[in-house]
């Protein structure tokens, strides 16, 4: 299946970061071609710059200004005389004129020849070439010019629900669903500042939103020499706010005599455009099996974020095939030859809350161990690596692959259990508990899956288990104390030789959701502690029976009796503690369950008079908008500033009504987290 | 590398069991003296002292302190056996703030509205001792409403050094902080006004000579609590306030930080042995001394469960054999021990008068480990030169300029008490085991002495002796010197700084070591001339 290539070139520069410029550089290696990274100043100590053969500084770190800047990556690739260029997904995976330049350059483009790009490139005209291939498109329409009546007039005949998406777009960016005609003017205006920030085109256009359809999409391989073959489906219908989160080969949906109409389909567009390499056309499924309808929507003409689905099952290295092709080798199989085995899910971690609308979490990745049950980790970072606001928040992939769709499911969230990530929240909890929740085991998941299942977002560790977690990181801390006690560190923790009160520690739940958590401690000798957990009122005593520190990790090992124990029998808990010397915040992992825990600060700062209220930057970024000025009377939930981290837009409004005093922030600020916006003052006029 | 010490001590024993459990049952009555303090002023007092949102003094301490760290309180039990409050309504103590180590003096408002009693007095004194001889700086949790008046009499005249000795403090160069959290009044209010640095507490600090009826009595002038003394006042106005607090935690946020810039060294050499903990196990110190002082034990039984490693190297281990001498170290801090292993005679007062000058040539502190009934009597050995053997003894003990630490785990009788560097040698610090008895004589022998001396005079008078009055007497006077030679009687007499857990020694010792080592560690050479 994987033909060995004779590439016409020795050395390929990948055009991209994270864990995708990692993916192709292994297998590159692999074919023993040398490999070259490019970077931003974000990006200098990033993991795909230290696995490379070569790097190459593109410029600062805005994407415009580095992964965008075409003239910059050629630059590199002649400076560093690569004779290859691999897009990887996003940033310029999907410009036309990008591999013009790129061949025009005299480079190897590794990807679809430009034309082929141009004819997917465009959303309205993609549509046009699936119906003339007989594959079925949903309606729409083009939201052109600048006046909010007429999109409102060229949406009418799509209807309501509509999707208002890039024309240039994918990966979800530039997204944004309308349910009432009202809110299309926003919206599209949203859509287009962030589909020019992420394309460099703002065009977008309205489509028929299918609220509870699937989204499939087939994996297709065509080489230079007239062969094309489909790699079945991806089912990636688990998606947050058209991010797709959970994905997985075959869909639970999709029979084989449906497999078969959706993959001549896709295969007939591919042919009918001369694509080359490997791309997917993303379909949208309505029911399942036979009597399922699908709809085209779009087709990627790149490499997917979910392709390692379809290697499992499909035992193929897209890469590879990419490589090949790109150095003009015929596939050498064809569909007769392809026979796809078990199953395989994907699930991808995010730096960012689920509990808290997806904000993204950025900072020093203190630790990251995924665990020993078997599982494919595609990560962008290593343990160390520092999370930035410059990028997609995406950390990394785990794939498990399985006879059966539930072995798979079982063995992802196992894996996705033991990671443990300490620095940045994630999104795996989440993860999960999607992969555990029976209306996705039953294979019913459809797009609306994420919205309706709003309680998967809170999914985290039982109360047993937080509760073992903050005694643990409450211990953690003292220890650490007293390791850094010069004085008196040969006295037990907290002796007394008057006994008082049991000290306690204060942990707020980073997500604000639930009250403080105090625990009450007693350390006694050899180890011996007794701890109540307020206000869940859970007691437990027992031993630190071991302990050592690697980094800003403390190692743990804590024998446990809970408060009721009558028969004395200890539970052995291996706990891992690490605190960001930053910003105090903790994580905490034990036997696959992390908690992320901040401790309350001893002291209140009263410094001079405060500094007014107002809202703050939940997160690093770039002002995009501001829209208040001055003297406004504004009312609670009044939008005063849209920022950009992220890639995705959060608008700032204000918490109370009030009247703004100063604006502090201007279109085009880079702001820090926790910074002040607007300042207000707060009451009606 | 050397074996386990020879200990002949067999934890599995029932004599171990029955001296644990002996000094269990006196340790628990200590505890249970102890326990009181919790309540401060009892639970009226507490309760509205809470309900003015005020935090209690053990709370303020406890936010003063570094987390987790020790805390050694000093004196708990002042006053115990006598008419004052057990504590004095003082919680005083070495722990670490912004890692310096204080002295800190924190009144309980809770108990009789914080006033002070003449144990409050003695205890305010020996705080500020201690902070001036171990260059401790101080830091004082004020909110009293001054003297106990029906006791004035017994306050008035003692009570005055307290301020002079807050000054004599910053004068000698250790620093001085007070934080004033409700009344400091008349008098009191010269504690933050000698202090080095003031923080107030906005609606807390009341701190004024004369107050509204004294003013109105005095002056005729009509003047509220705020305008007279209030926080604010003082940081705005009188200057008397450094800075300003907003609430008591501020106040100890600020007193924190205040701390944290004296930018503090201690002078002296610090640790230099490895702190690798005793081969035996400091736990079975409560096995180990005789609850009753009558029945001698091995006192190295103590040093192999206290010193780093177990590692005791003895000084004239053959000779006066029943005062135990060497060198070890404690929690890295290298010391010389002298430890009583029976009475003192003329060969165990020349060597440890030997190793009391050694040890000052090598400026290395000394343990004095007290077990001692007194030097020997008699014919032979007041021939032999006993008086002046011991002179030397306590001419060193006296003379002696390297920090002291005075351990009492049984008797000290006589003048064994002063040789050994007792209360009245200055030690740095003394602290005694539950079981610990002192007097000038052991009850039973006191008693004796009286009924012979009783005897003698009778006889010489030509009087019939009453036999039954003389085993009345005797029994009176037995029972009076037992409950006067507790070590609950001296602790609340101040004539130690605390009864310790035995299981703590280790870990007192070495706090104690430590604060000492805040000031200069030097030996001397010069002492008074030896009568040889």
């Amino acid at each position: 299946m994987n033909p060995a290539p004779l590439p016409s070139y020795t050395s390929v520069l990948v055009a991209n970061r994270g864990e995708i410029a990692r993916r192709v550089i292994r297998t590159a290696r692999e074919l023993g071609l040398g490999t070259v990274a490019v970077y931003s100043d974000a990006d200098r100590d990033a993991a795909h710059v230290r696995d490379a053969d070569a790097a190459v500084r593109l410029g600062p770190a805005p994407a415009g200004a580095s992964y965008l800047d075409v003239d910059r990556i050629l630059a590199a690739a002649r400076a560093s005389g690569a004779q290859a260029v691999h897009p990887g997904y996003g940033f310029l995976s999907e410009r036309a004129d990008v591999a013009r330049a790129v061949v025009d350059a005299g480079l190897v483009w590794i990807g679809p020849p430009a034309d082929a790009i141009a004819a997917m490139g465009d959303k309205v005209a993609a549509k046009a070439e699936a119906r003339a291939a007989g594959v079925p498109v949903l309606p729409e329409a083009v939201l052109d010019g600048d006046d909010p009546t007429g999109w409102r007039e060229a949406a009418e005949p799509v209807g309501y629900p509509l999707l208002v998406k890039a024309a240039a777009g994918g990966g979800g960016r530039g997204m944004r669903l309308v349910t009432r005609p009202e809110d299309l003017p926003e919206a599209v205006a949203a859509a287009r500042r962030e589909a020019q920030a992420a394309f460099g085109d703002g065009t977008v256009f309205a489509e028929r939103f299918v609220r509870s359809g699937r989204h499939v999409e087939i994996q297709v391989v065509a080489d230079r020499h007239g062969a094309v073959v489909h790699l079945g489906e991806r089912d990636c219908s688990v998606q947050r706010r058209h991010q797709k989160i959970v994905e997985e080969a075959p869909s639970p949906a999709v029979t084989p005599d449906l497999r078969r109409r959706l993959g001549s389909a896709a295969v007939e567009l591919a042919r009918r455009i001369g694509y080359e390499g490997v791309g997917t056309v993303e379909l949208l499924l309505e029911g399942t099996g036979d009597d399922a309808r699908f709809w085209f929507l779009e087709m990627n003409t790149r490499l997917q974020v979910e392709h390692p689905v379809t290697e499992a099952v499909w035992r193929v290295d897209l890469v590879r095939l990419q490589l090949a092709v790109a150095a003009g080798e015929p596939l050498g199989f064809d569909q007769d030859d392809l026979a796809a085995q078990g199953h395989a899910v994907e699930a991808r971690i995010y730096a960012e809350d689920p509990t808290r609308d997806w904000l993204p979490s950025t900072g020093a990745l203190l630790r990251w161990r995924p665990g020993p049950t078997p599982a494919r980790w595609d990560s962008g970072v290593e343990e160390g690596d520092e999370v930035s606001p410059h990028y997609d928040p995406m950390l990394a992939k785990a794939i498990a692959h399985a006879g059966t769709r539930e072995e798979a499911a079982a063995r992802l969230a196992r894996a996705l259990d033991e990671l443990e990530v300490h620095g940045v929240r994630t999104n795996r909890d989440l993860l999960t508990a999607v992969l555990r929740e029976p209306s996705f085991l039953a294979g019913e998941a459809t797009t609306a899956f994420l919205d309706d299942a709003t309680h998967l977002r809170a999914s985290g560790p039982d109360g047993a288990t937080t509760a073992r977690h903050a005694v643990a990181a409450t211990l953690a801390g003292v220890l650490d104390r007293r390791g850094e006690d010069a004085l008196s560190g040969f006295a037990p923790p907290g002796w007394r030789n008057v006994a008082g009160d049991a000290p306690h520690t204060t942990w707020h739940d980073p997500n604000g959701a639930t009250e403080p958590t105090t625990v009450r401690y007693r350390l006694e000798a050899r180890g011996g502690f007794r701890a109540v957990v307020e206000p869940s009122g859970v007691e437990l005593h027992g031993r630190v029976a071991g302990t050592h520190r690697t980094g800003p990790t403390r190692h743990l090992e804590l024998e446990v009796h809970d408060g009721d124990d009558a028969v004395g029998v200890a539970t052995r808990l291996r706990c891992t503690c690490t605190t960001d010397p930053a910003t105090g915040a903790t994580w905490v992992s034990s036997h696959g369950a992390t908690t992320a825990w901040q401790e309350a600060p001893r002291f209140t700062e009263h410094g001079a008079a405060g500094a007014g209220g107002g809202p703050l930057a939940p997160v690093p970024g770039r002002v995009v908008r501001v829209a208040t000025q001055v003297g406004d009377h504004v009312e609670a939930g009044q939008t005063l500033v849209v920022l950009e981290a992220m890639k995705v837009e959060h608008r700032i409004a204000a918490a109370e009504p009030g009247t703004v005093v100063a604006v502090l922030v201007a279109e085009g600020d880079t702001v820090e987290a926790h910074q002040l916006l607007v300042r207000l003052e707060e009451g009606a006029p | 590398m050397r074996g386990a010490p020879p200990t002949t001590i067999d934890t599995g024993s029932a004599e171990f069991a029955e001296r644990r459990a002996g000094m269990q049952t006196l340790l628990d009555d200590v505890l249970a003296a102890q326990a009181v303090l919790a309540e401060g002023g009892g639970a009226k007092y507490v309760d509205r002292h809470r309900q003015r949102g005020k935090l209690l003094v053990r709370e303020r301490v406890e936010l003063l302190l570094d987390r987790d760290t020790p805390f050694l309180e000093l004196s708990p039990l002042a006053g115990w056996g006598t008419d004052d409050p057990v504590g004095g309504g003082l919680v005083v103590g070495i722990g670490q703030i912004e890692g310096v180590e204080c002295l800190v003096s924190a009144n309980d408002p809770t108990v009789r509205g914080g006033t002070s009693s003449p144990t409050t007095i003695a205890k305010t004194l020996r705080a500020q001792e201690v902070a001036r001889v171990n260059r401790l700086p101080l830091v004082n949790l004020t909110e009293s409403g001054g003297a106990d008046l029906p006791r004035q009499a017994d306050i008035f005249v003692p009570g005055g050094a307290a301020f002079r000795n807050l000054t004599r403090l910053s004068a000698e160069g250790v620093p001085t902080v007070t934080l004033v959290f409700g009344s400091s009044t008349a008098g009191g209010a010269y504690v933050p006004g000698m202090s080095d640095h003031t923080v107030f507490v906005q609606g807390g600090a009341k701190v004024f000579l004369g107050g509204p009826p004294l003013v109105k009595m005095a002056i005729d002038e009509d003047a509220d609590e705020e305008t007279l003394g209030g926080a604010e006042m003082h940081a705005r106005r009188s200057g008397l306030a450094d800075a300003l607090a907003v609430d008591e935690h501020d106040a100890l946020r600020l007193g924190r930080r205040l701390v944290a810039r004296l930018h503090w060294r201690k002078a002296g050499p610090g640790p230099s042995e490895p702190a690798d903990p005793p081969l035996l196990d400091p736990d079975e110190l409560l096995g180990v001394a005789s609850p009753d002082v009558r029945v001698p034990f091995e006192v190295r039984e103590i040093l192999w469960r206290v010193l780093d490693g177990s590692r005791f190297e003895e000084f004239k281990p053959l000779y006066g054999t029943q005062l135990v001498c060497g060198w070890g170290s404690i929690c890295g801090f290298p010391v010389g021990v002298l430890a009583n292993n029976g009475i003192l005679f003329s060969e165990e007062s020349q060597k440890g008068a030997q190793f009391i000058q050694l040890c000052n040539r090598r400026d290395l502190p000394l343990v004095f480990v007290q077990n001692i009934t007194g030097f020997m009597v008699g014919t032979r050995y007041e021939q032999g030169g006993i008086i002046k053997h011991g002179s030397m003894l306590i001419n060193a003990v006296s003379n002696s300029t390297v920090p002291h630490l005075t351990l009492m785990v049984g008797a000290s009788y006589g003048a064994g008490n002063y040789g050994m560097s007792g209360r009245a040698y200055d030690p740095r610090f003394v602290f005694s085991w539950p079981n610990h008895r002192i007097a000038v004589m052991g009850p039973r022998q006191l008693a004796g002495v009286l009924s012979i001396v009783q005897r003698q005079a009778a006889e010489r008078a030509g009087r019939p002796y009453d036999e039954e009055a003389d085993a009345a007497m005797r029994t009176l006077v037995e029972t009076q010197i037992e409950g006067e030679s507790t070590a609950l009687f001296a602790t609340g007499r101040l004539w130690d700084d605390g009864i310790i857990d035995p299981r703590d020694t280790r870990t007192v010792l070495g706090l104690t070591l430590s604060a000492a080592h805040s000031a200069p560690v030097q030996g001397t050479s010069s002492f008074g001339v030896f009568r040889m």
